[in-house]
């Protein structure tokens, strides 16, 4: 601890040990026990509250208050606090010899006072003891103290929070008690364990044969808590000891506690040594047949309600070393919702194999599915992002029925729309409680563009692209659908194999295209901006994949949608103007502009740069313009045609519109472009590895002379050198980087800067050390080369650079100007306090 | 009570409710889908319409082809087009008492039943119903009248020969009831009949039955009503809206507690979700007039216009239209867009509010300011000068069989570029466009139909909890194009009854109590007992004095005092003389103690039996009898009279008089 803040300790102790001065919040309080970790981390507890009495006097002036007068708050970091200085033995003893530790986590101390009402005591109660547990002394001490038997009632606190932690800690005293015991699991067997242990286990399998789903609930938590922390030899006697009894829970109608039921499982499946797993054993210890886990798992996944079964079905799937048949049987209760729903609108169901091993337990789905809407819909759409998220692990099934789950999804759709005619009667009450349902039809469209990757026959294929053209074409999607429907739309288009050029005509994406148009023309003119949003963005997405393909330039010039894009970058709506920007830009790129029938292609080029120029200096909006700066870097980037015809007037256009946009993520995209022309005027920075190859340049950079003088004509340094003290940090670190990347380059150049011409530099100087002070306002001389050459050098470019990768708080945090505060607090509320006198 | 249902037409209803002593007619919808089968009055003479071939039978025979025109593949009758009345036989309609009007759209039927039938009761309806159903009444005569055509099909209806006419001609229903439009002084007739009333308003009908309107969210002044007595309460449920448009929102809280619950009048287009069919509807309208094509619009002159308006007015600007002109084309088309901004008190709570600003509450003010929007009672005159393309047309009828509408699908349907937008849901837009086909003009149908769908239905059915829910028969089952949508029909507990065209109904509850007013003089008279805690008796001798549906008790007439003979009998001294009244008891007798007491009084040798009703105290040595039951006692002695009398009063100590 330095000396600054050990002097400000004994303050901050006596404002704590005060009840009548209140500290403002608790956040501090936090701060402080962080940092009290960090310090007792990094040496010895004993030592720091011997050089410190101060903080033993807090603890024992907390104690002999009376209770009713420590402020809750205040008690709570007291505990905290004893519990992370006896986390070391040494001091654990010391706190002990003054019975300090037993009067603060003794039965007589908190646990009995009132202020145990508050929560906040009682989780500080348990976060003391959880840090104090560290060592075979603070065992005893926890079996003497009774406070094992206190945790107990505690899982059933009535704060979440608490009871939580109460069972987190009675996990970490089972590991402590049976540290060293890992050894030869044998001794473990039979009335071996630890005392404390033994005490632990006997109230959880008490609480698992209770009839009360609160108990076995916890029971069941702190055995997965138990599981998923460790894997030792115990642990496995642990389960050995215990499965019975867990497996026994599942012949109770219903089964208590189900969803920590499957949590346990799932935990006790994937707790096997880590080792084990990658040195490439087949399987952990828990999963030898004789554990029985697999039967309660495989038992459990037919006996659960479907809903319930979905989760543990999954974490089964995901796990690395399941036997085949629980997998086959859990990809079958995933699989059952849309087998029954395939069923039930008569579509034949995929690959019999799926089906055999779905038939059982499907009348349970079926009737979950018919029960309700609310319950129908439940279902789905949890199985729906299930499979979903299981998609695209190495872990999914070999088997994979794409077919199956492709005619799922399209049929869920269709259910949606309303567009399908079941005759059976299941059918029709699916269709009621589907109809309009947007829950469920933004889980299938999201589900059917995971499925774009999969191999997919064409006439499924144009199946696929039937409905998501009928729900982008459907007036009663809603706009959350259609941008869901768009993305959707754009995974299959460009997974459907190969780009439309490249294919026969027969293939259905060109041909789906011509249809896709006339929707997309209709949703750009939607009133709902939101949907305007979303086509833009599609098309701008579709452009930059397809732009270069004949069909669609074709289909695409033919429509109105170009035209359609222009008009949206005078959108009502600002974030439509920023895509129609962004796409306009893409098609731009492209070529793909329309041309007018009353002015030429080249009128309408120059119209777009005006006009984008136009909404960047006028624009009352942000994200408009900050899309004009982004798609401008790449115009320069990609050298699009309207500015590889005048680079320097496009840059000179551009820089004093950006230079001074209130909006700092338009300030920093225009150092971006800067960054970008500077590399094509000076080449690009210098490669730090020797080997990468470097293309040969198509013009050599002009004789760098010349280039700095164009930079100061363009006022290139006048806007760096204003951005270096922008007061948003990421533009100030670009300007950095910008300067940093040109000293680097005009180095060559100090030749021309003579010896006795400093004298230049010092008006730039002063004026940077004014822009510094925040008078922005103060203008910059026009500036020369050589001022440049010597400003650029004289400035310390890489030390600000560092400061400015410092984060901004860097310099309020410290231990040191905790401490102030906390202190500067309580004396601006005593003054606050004489005030009010 | 019972309901006579004369319309087969869900959202057209008609019907008659009768209650207590009432007959009340409820809604007096006209079908109007019949002129589908008609030939289009065109405003401009068509050569197309005006030459087209007679229809003749399989056989040759081309006696009907004065009456029946071929055009476009379909059989349509070359006549003055005709309506579909309400049913005139089931009931005689001269014994309506008073029509309650819930919307303007539900009222055109009014002349043919007000002015021929013997109608002499009264009409109620609230002001922009009266108003506003004016104008549809007015444009649609004007429609009609200003095309006039001197034929008048009749030989068609014969039932022998319609058997033989193609579809839809043979399968059309009840013609021989249809008729032909009523003029403009029946009209006036009519309206003349009609009393305005407020939301809320409490109208008595003959002491009876009292009537109130609520308001039922659909259109300006609409409203829904309930019918109820004292102890019972009818609530008829028609065109309602939950959806926030332009009109005061619907009042739900009111119809609770109700016996039965009429609905009728929800959306014809279930599946549809009017936000979404507006969102098309702008999309196709910009599409079209961007591309050079013109929009036509057909609509009624009032109802969603003021809500297309209003989008178009956000939307405009948007789509950047705004230099395309926007034409509202009906007779009647300057008196609509103004009443729309009178009746403030009408509005939804957002426009009343504009009222106090003051601002017009619908922006289309601003459009006809801006010169966006413009009005024109006709084509000719003025709107032939103004007229410009690209523009969008809004105009009448949407059955695109008369009015100003015929002309532009005459003029535009030939142009792929036009389209033609479907709005109104009353009309399958397939059969309107039928004598226009071959048509090149785009077509887009996007019903706006913002009543009550299915969904919303079951919310308020399950908030308002009638007893019996009374609906027509269509909505009983899903709509015959998706039979399997289970969800597009009311589903309620008990199942709903219901009802189609010509039946009549008996409507399942039985009315149990009728309320009496008591004088003051008598009721002071009254000596309350109590017999129960909380529950006081009281005997009462009036007079019950019944008048206009009202009960009273009144004190009976003193006795009348001895009077000379000589003096001639008056009125009053029919009224029977009042008797001395002898006390009413109440209570039962405990058997156990009254043997007791029996015993105490000197009699022995008592014997009980237990009857299935009660018991029988034997009292074998007086050879008496005494049967005790929950409602009555019995001493049977012979000829013992004191033994009697000193028996009952035995008895009479154990029960209460009074």
């Amino acid at each position: 601890m330095d000396p600054e803040c050990a002097r400000l300790l004994p303050a901050l102790c006596a404002v704590l040990a005060d009840p009548s001065q209140a500290v403002a919040d608790d956040t501090c309080l936090e701060k402080l026990l962080d940092w009290f970790k960090t310090v007792t981390e990094a040496g010895s507890s004993l030592l720091l509250l011997q050089e410190n009495p101060c903080l033993v006097d807090l603890l024992t002036h907390v104690l002999d208050l009376k209770p009713q007068n420590v402020s809750p708050r205040v008690l709570s970091f007291s505990l905290c606090l004893a519990g992370t200085f006896a986390a070391q033995e040494d001091c654990f003893e010391y706190l002990q010899q003054g019975q300090l530790l037993l009067g603060l986590f003794g039965e007589a101390g908190p646990l009995s006072w009132a202020a145990w009402s508050v929560p906040i005591v009682r989780s500080g109660w348990i976060r003391g003891l959880r840090s104090l547990a560290q060592h075979p002394s603070a065992l005893h001490f926890l079996g003497d103290s009774g406070a094992v038997d206190a945790l107990f009632s505690l899982q059933g606190d009535s704060s979440l929070f608490v009871a939580s932690a109460a069972s987190q800690l009675l996990v970490h005293i089972l590991a402590l008690s049976m540290q060293g015991k890992a050894a030869g699991s044998s001794s473990l067997q039979g009335s071996a364990w630890p005392a404390c242990a033994q005490k632990i286990v006997d109230h959880v399998e008490a609480c698992l044969c209770s009839t009360a789903a609160p108990q076995v609930t916890q029971a069941l938590n702190v055995l997965t808590t138990t599981f998923g922390r460790c894997h030792n030899p115990w642990t496995e006697v642990l389960w050995g000891q215990l499965g019975p009894l867990v497996a026994h829970l599942l012949e109770n109608e219903p089964i208590p506690a189900a969803h920590s039921l499957v949590d346990l499982l799932l935990s006790v499946a994937r707790s096997g040594p880590r080792d084990m797993a990658v040195g490439g054993s087949s399987s952990p210890v828990f999963a030898s047949a004789d554990c029985g886990l697999w039967e309660t798992t495989a038992r459990m996944l037919s006996c659960l309600s479907p809903s319930q079964a979905g989760p543990l079905a999954l974490g089964t799937l995901k796990l690395q070393n399941c036997p085949q048949a629980l997998r086959s049987q859990a990809f079958g209760v995933l699989l059952q919702p849309l087998v029954c729903i395939l069923r039930a609108t008569a579509q034949a169901p995929g690959p019999p194999g799926v089906l055999d091993e779905t038939t059982e337990g499907s009348s349970m789905t079926v009737d979950t599915l018919l029960s309700s809407k609310s319950a129908c819909v439940g279902l789905l759409c949890q199985t729906l992002a299930h499979l979903e998220e299981l998609q695209p692990l190495p872990q999914r099934p070999l088997h994979w029925p794409q077919t199956l789950l492709v005619e799922a999804a399209v049929i869920i759709l269709k259910l949606c729309e309303g567009s399908v005619a079941p005759s059976s009667s299941e059918g029709g009450r699916l269709c009621g409680a589907l109809a309009g349902c947007v829950r469920v039809q933004r889980a299938a469209l999201d589900f059917l563009g995971t499925l774009s990757q999969g191999a997919t026959s064409q006439e499924l294929m144009l199946q696929v692209f039937a409905v998501l053209l009928e729900t982008l074409e459907s007036p009663a999607s809603s706009p959350t659908v259609l941008k869901k429907a768009f993305q959707a739309t754009l995974r299959w288009l460009l997974d459907s194999s190969l780009p439309p050029s490249s294919l026969d005509l027969g293939l259905p994406a060109p041909l789906f295209l011509k249809e896709l148009f006339p929707v997309l023309q209709k949703r750009l003119c939607s009133p709902c901006w939101e949907v305007r949003d979303s086509a833009l963005e599609f098309l701008t997405h579709l452009t930059a994949c397809w732009g270069g393909e004949a069909d669609f330039r074709e289909v695409l010039l033919a429509s109105e949608v170009p035209k359609l894009t222009w008009q949206l970058l005078r959108d009502p709506e600002s974030y439509v103007r920023a895509s129609a920007v962004t796409a306009m830009g893409r098609l731009s790129s492209q070529g793909l502009q329309a041309a007018s029938e009353s002015s030429g292609h080249l009128e309408v080029q120059q119209g777009l740069v005006g006009e984008l120029l136009h909404i960047l200096s006028v624009d009352s909006e942000g994200f408009p313009r900050r899309a004009v700066a982004r798609v401008f870097t790449e115009w320069l980037r990609d050298s699009h045609a309207d500015v590889a015809r005048d680079t320097e007037w496009f840059v000179a256009t551009v820089l004093p519109m950006v230079s001074r946009d209130l909006d700092w993520e338009v300030r920093a995209q225009g150092l971006e472009l800067v960054q970008v022309f500077l590399a094509q005027t000076l080449g690009q920075s210098s490669p730090h590895c020797p080997y990468v190859v470097t293309l040969p340049k198509a013009s050599p950079p002009s004789p760098l002379p010349e280039v700095l003088r164009t930079l100061c004509q363009l006022q290139v340094f006048d806007f760096a050198f204003r951005a270096l003290f922008d007061c948003d940090r990421p533009v100030a670190q670009k300007a950095c980087d910008l300067l940093l990347f040109l000293k680097d380059k005009t180095a060559p150049c100090s030749g021309l800067q003579e010896p006795g011409e400093s004298s230049d530099v010092t008006s730039v100087e002063a004026t940077l050390q004014r822009w510094q002070a925040g008078e922005q306002g103060q203008p910059l001389s026009t500036l020369e080369p050589k001022e440049v050459l010597a400003a650029l050098r004289s400035m310390d470019l890489e030390g600000l650079q560092s400061r400015l990768a410092e984060s901004s708080d860097h310099v309020e945090k410290s231990p040191q100007s905790l401490l102030q505060d906390v202190l500067a607090t309580v004396a601006v509320l005593e003054e606050n306090v004489a005030d009010c006198y | 009570m019972k309901l006579y249902c004369l319309s087969g037409h869900p959202t057209l209803p008609c019907n008659i409710l009768k209650f207590k002593s009432t007959t009340i007619m409820l809604d007096c919808g006209l079908d109007m889908t019949s002129t589908l089968n008609f030939l289009p009055l065109p405003l401009v003479q068509s050569p197309r319409l005006c030459n087209l071939p007679g229809w003749s039978l399989k056989d040759g025979n081309a006696f009907l082809d004065k009456e029946l025109k071929e055009c476009s593949g379909h059989v349509f009758v070359d006549s003055v087009p005709e309506f579909c009345l309400p049913e005139t036989e089931l009931i005689d309609l001269s014994t309506v008492d008073v029509i309650l009007i819930s919307n303007y759209h539900c009222m055109m039927a009014l002349p043919y039943i007000t002015e021929h039938t013997g109608f002499t009761g009264t009409v109620y309806a609230t002001e922009p119903t009266v108003q506003i159903g004016r104008l549809l009444m007015e444009e649609l005569v004007n429609f009609i009248e200003r095309v006039p055509k001197a034929q008048s099909a009749s030989l068609w209806k014969n039932k022998d020969i319609q058997r033989l006419l193609p579809s839809p001609l043979k399968d059309a229903v009840e013609v021989s009831t249809w008729r032909r439009c009523y003029t403009m002084q029946e009209v006036n007739s009519a309206l003349s009949k009609i009393q305005l009333v407020g939301y809320s308003q409490k109208i008595e009908l003959f002491g009876a039955v009292q009537v109130t309107p609520l308001s039922s969210g659909y259109a300006l002044g609409s409203s829904n009503w309930i019918i109820q007595s004292h102890y019972e309460k009818v609530s008829y449920v028609s065109g309602s809206s939950l959806l926030t448009t332009h009109p005061q929102p619907m009042d739900q809280t009111s119809l609770k507690n109700s016996d039965v619950l009429v609905l009728t009048g929800l959306t014809q287009i279930p599946t549809a979700n009017p936000d979404g069919m507006v969102g098309e509807f702008c999309s196709n309208l910009a599409l079209t007039v961007r591309n050079g094509g013109n929009v036509l619009v057909p609509c009624y002159p009032s109802g969603v216009i003021y809500d297309l308006l209003e989008c178009l007015y956000q939307y405009i600007d948007s789509a950047g239209l705004s230099s395309i002109p926007f034409y509202f084309i009906s007779p009647v088309a300057n008196s609509s867009l103004e009443f729309s901004q009178i009746f403030a008190e009408w509005l939804c709570h957002n426009k009343q509010s504009k009222v106090y600003l003051p601002e017009p509450p619908f922006p289309h003010a601003e459009l006809i300011q801006t010169n966006k929007l413009k009005h024109y009672p006709s084509i000719h005159g003025d709107f032939s000068n103004d007229f410009r393309q690209p523009c969008v047309v809004f105009t009448g009828h949407p059955s695109l069989r008369f009015g100003d509408v015929v002309h532009f699908m005459e003029l535009w349907g030939k142009s792929s570029l036009n389209t033609v937008i479907f709005t109104e849901p009353d009309f399958s837009y397939l059969e309107a466009l039928a004598p226009y086909q071959p048509l090149a003009m785009k077509c887009i149908y996007c019903p706006i139909d913002t009543r009550l769908n299915f969904i919303q239905v079951s919310k308020l059915l399950k908030e308002v909890q009638p007893l019996h829910v009374v609906c027509p028969e269509q909505y009983t089952q899903p709509p015959p194009a998706q039979s399997h949508r289970m969800d597009l029909m009311i589903d309620c507990q008990p199942p709903p009854m219901s009802y189609r065209r010509a039946e009549v109904l008996a409507l399942p509850f039985k009315r149990r109590y009728e309320k009496i007013e008591i004088m003051p003089e008598l009721a002071d008279s009254l000596v309350p007992m109590e017999i129960k805690p909380g529950i006081s008796l009281a005997t009462v001798s009036a007079v019950l004095h019944t008048k206009d549906n009202k009960h009273v008790l009144q004190p009976p007439p003193r006795p009348a005092q001895p009077t000379s003979g000589k003096k001639r009998k008056r009125v009053s001294d029919d009224v029977p003389d009042c008797q001395v009244l002898k006390p009413l008891l109440s209570g039962s007798i405990p058997v156990e103690q009254f043997v007791q007491t029996l015993e105490k009084h000197g009699f022995s040798d008592i014997k009980v039996e237990d009857t299935a009703k009660g018991h029988i105290v034997l009292l074998q040595e007086a050879e008496t009898l005494i049967q005790i039951e929950e409602d009555s006692t019995h001493i049977i002695c012979d000829n013992d009279e004191m033994l009697r009398v000193r028996l009952r009063d035995l008895v009479l100590k154990f029960l209460q008089k009074f």
